[in-house]
């Protein structure tokens, strides 16, 4: 695809022309920073600024912090309190690296349900979409094996449950186990090897992020419309668009700044309030913490995974067809990796052929309730198991599974769509008039 | 354009709520909110309050509790009890080690037993007794949930790790009882309203040097605040920090937003004033 017709750099001094001959560096750069795009972006549009932002800090302060970190079972908590007290600004850099994790996460929520919103993953954006999938895949594992360095009570056990996950395949699981943990059980070997991955895994993520950029700069921006940028010349193309700076920049920088004070005011007044207060106990084989609970940004997923008991009758039918391979454990790990799957499905899933959430009547409702059910499966996530909350996230599971896999696929066929505008320019004059010639 | 903000915020900030995994199972106990003068954005450590904390902690709970991730110099750090330097000294001088294998490091090699510890040192190790050690007791306890696993208790008041501790010295009942060899102690605020702890704080158990009062209640203020400083010694610089940073991003915020409003005029019709 040949992208949005634009103006290209063009070399002017021979000092230019001579690098452009031989590295087109400048033009690259120039092409990605005066992309085309959609004048009619609206504020939830703003979260991959914001996340691109995520990971530089958090690569910014991890690096710091590995310079006063130390990787040993008898070690590192101690390490951690050495930063805590002696290191210049140390008690900053981790808070902000701590918290960093949460704002990235409440970012990325963001920004997948406004692609959900939008159809951002509809074609021809669905390698975007899987890519981006990728990198949530890859920040889950990051976040996780970040969260066990501390080796607090709850890194220690979090990292035996989640480890132990593996373990339920049937057959290679306790192998699996065993290769991740590099031991029979959690202990300096796996502390080892997840703070080596920790480091490595960032920046796998920061060029699967150039990739998701280069696949929607090849595509062109989705827009709250949905309609796509007309193409036909250049001219025509610059009535839906507007360069990427100065517009965008300046637009991304100011939410990020509002962002950010949000952010600080957490770090510095309540750092520890997303925290569990576990974690400043050091980890203790020995003592097993009452309640094991996962970071916030885990936990729909965790509720998924525990949603599917062996009181469940989807689950004993899956048990005896199976002839027992798929017991109730299994299942529970199948349906949480399942619960990501078919969300990257979604793209082949939906059969409408309205692309934004705008104009399908139907759709928003359905969309909106898959927003609810995302919250409540947080909420249900945190809490001790009772018979209500068993019933509550079960229903929660259900439904995550049913918006993708039944009400996608049929909304298409039996929704009628509301008209779309003819073109973003159309769109973004109702909104605001037409422009002022020449102002 | 601004009810897409708002919605983002809303939606941001029952994320950042609705999870707030505070497990509410075990903790039918109530615990009572203690107004510490630290809390809140605006709130900074009472250098006497923490002083009192320090003797109370030194004269008591160091029989059996441990403080080994703090060094002893911070005693004389800006935003913690502040002891003058020479004080510092003579306070590490007089420290004791009471478990001994549990401090390899001040263990003289010579003689065997503990050398004298100097300000450079972290306060002495102490499991001897199976007591947990304090250093970061005010952080490692919540002592509010809720309500219904959704976090707002601790939005509002903190974590209450120091009201935990708070309430944990102020909660016997003075009943107890005798369960395979152990002595427990009933005490309204530990999760199973029976505790190993002796009843360590009396009335008048030590002898405030400025003249305040050491009832049961005060010196339990006291040392919770003080075993907050342990927990957090930077907490008064990260507010600090934090009202700085605030302060320039709403002014950076400001300009960017006048900025964002001039680029967009033109384009989306709008007179340049």
């Amino acid at each position: 695809m040949a992208g949005i017709p634009h103006d290209h750099y063009e070399p002017k001094s021979s000092g230019e022309q001579w690098l452009h001959k031989r590295l087109p560096i400048v033009g690259l750069l120039y092409d990605t920073i005066m992309i085309p795009t959609p004048k009619n972006l609206n504020w939830m549009w703003i979260w991959g600024i914001i996340l691109t932002f995520c990971l530089a800090l958090q690569i910014i302060t991890g690096i710091v912090l590995v310079m006063h970190y130390t990787p040993h079972v008898d070690l590192a908590f101690a390490s951690v309190e050495h930063i805590m007290r002696d290191v210049n600004g140390g008690y900053m850099i981790r808070y902000l690296h701590a918290n960093g994790a949460s704002l990235f996460f409440v970012a990325v929520y963001l920004h997948i349900f406004r692609g959900l919103y939008y159809g951002s993953y509809k074609a021809p954006r669905e390698v975007t979409w899987i890519i981006g999938m990728l990198i949530y895949l890859a920040m889950m594992g990051t976040a996780f094996m970040g969260y066990v360095l501390p080796w607090g009570q709850m890194s220690f056990w979090g990292a035996t449950v989640i480890t132990g996950l593996f373990g339920a395949i049937p057959g290679i699981g306790p192998s699996i186990q065993t290769w991740l943990l590099g031991g029979p059980a959690v202990d300096n070997a796996t502390l080892n090897r997840f703070f080596s991955l920790h480091y490595l895994l960032p920046f796998v993520i920061a060029g699967l992020v150039a990739v998701h950029i280069w696949a929607f700069h090849t595509t062109g921006n989705n827009n709250p419309t949905g309609v796509e940028v007309r193409r036909g010349s250049k001219e025509e193309a610059a009535k839906d668009t507007l360069p990427f700076w100065p517009y965008y920049v300046i637009k991304d920088l100011f939410a990020l700044a509002v962002v950010l004070i949000v952010f600080f005011a957490v770090v510095s007044f309540m750092p520890n309030y997303l925290g569990h207060p576990d974690n400043y106990i050091e980890a203790n084989p020995l003592s097993t913490p009452a309640h094991i609970v996962p970071e916030w940004y885990f936990l729909p997923f965790y509720a998924i995974l525990r949603a599917f008991t062996a009181d469940v009758l989807l689950v004993q039918i899956t048990e005896f067809v199976t002839f027992g391979i798929v017991d109730a454990k299994f299942f529970g790990v199948l349906a949480m990796f399942g619960a990501i799957a078919v969300m990257a499905l979604a793209p082949w899933l939906d059969t409408s052929s309205v692309r934004s959430g705008r104009y399908r009547p139907m759709f928003k409702w359905w969309f909106a309730l898959l927003a609810v059910d995302f919250i409540v499966l947080m909420w249900v996530g945190s809490q001790t198991p009772t018979p209500v909350t068993a019933w509550i996230s079960l229903i929660a599971s259900y439904y995550w599974f049913a918006y993708f896999l039944v009400i996608l696929p049929l909304l298409g066929v039996i929704e009628k769509p509301l008209p779309q505008p003819a073109t973003i320019e159309d769109d973004f004059n109702a909104h605001y008039g037409k422009a002022h010639p020449a102002e | 354009m601004f009810r897409k903000i708002a919605l983002g915020a809303v939606a941001a900030l029952t994320l950042a709520v609705s999870v707030n995994a505070a497990s509410a199972a075990e903790t039918t106990v109530h615990i009572e909110d203690v107004a510490f003068p630290y809390e809140g954005p605006f709130g900074s450590f009472d250098r006497n309050q923490l002083q009192r904390g320090l003797q109370v902690y030194t004269e008591v709970c160091s029989a059996c509790h441990g403080l080994k991730f703090v060094p002893i110099r911070t005693l004389a750090d800006e935003g913690g009890p502040q002891l003058p330097e020479d004080q510092v000294r003579a306070y590490a001088a007089n420290l004791s080690v009471n478990d001994e294998a549990s401090n390899p490091k001040l263990i003289d090699p010579e003689t065997g037993s503990a050398r004298t510890l100097v300000p450079a040192d972290n306060f002495p190790a102490n499991h001897a007794a199976g007591a947990p050690d304090l250093s970061l007791m005010a952080k490692a306890r919540a002592g509010f949930h809720g309500p219904y696993g959704l976090g707002i208790n601790q939005l509002f008041r903190g974590i209450g790790g120091p009201e935990y501790i708070h309430a944990i010295l102020t909660g016997y009942t003075g009943e107890e009882k005798e369960e395979a060899g152990s002595v427990f102690y009933e005490n309204h605020a530990f999760s199973t309203g029976w505790i190993k702890m002796p009843p360590p704080l009396s009335d008048d158990q030590v002898t405030y040097a400025d003249g305040t009062a050491a009832t049961v209640d005060q010196m339990s203020m006291d040392v919770s605040a003080f075993l907050m400083w342990t927990a957090e010694p930077k907490l008064m610089a990260r507010k600090e920090t934090g009202f700085k940073a605030v302060l320039f991003l709403i002014i950076f915020a400001s300009l960017l937003y006048l900025t964002n409003k001039r680029i967009w005029a033109g384009v989306k019709g709008k007179k340049l004033a």
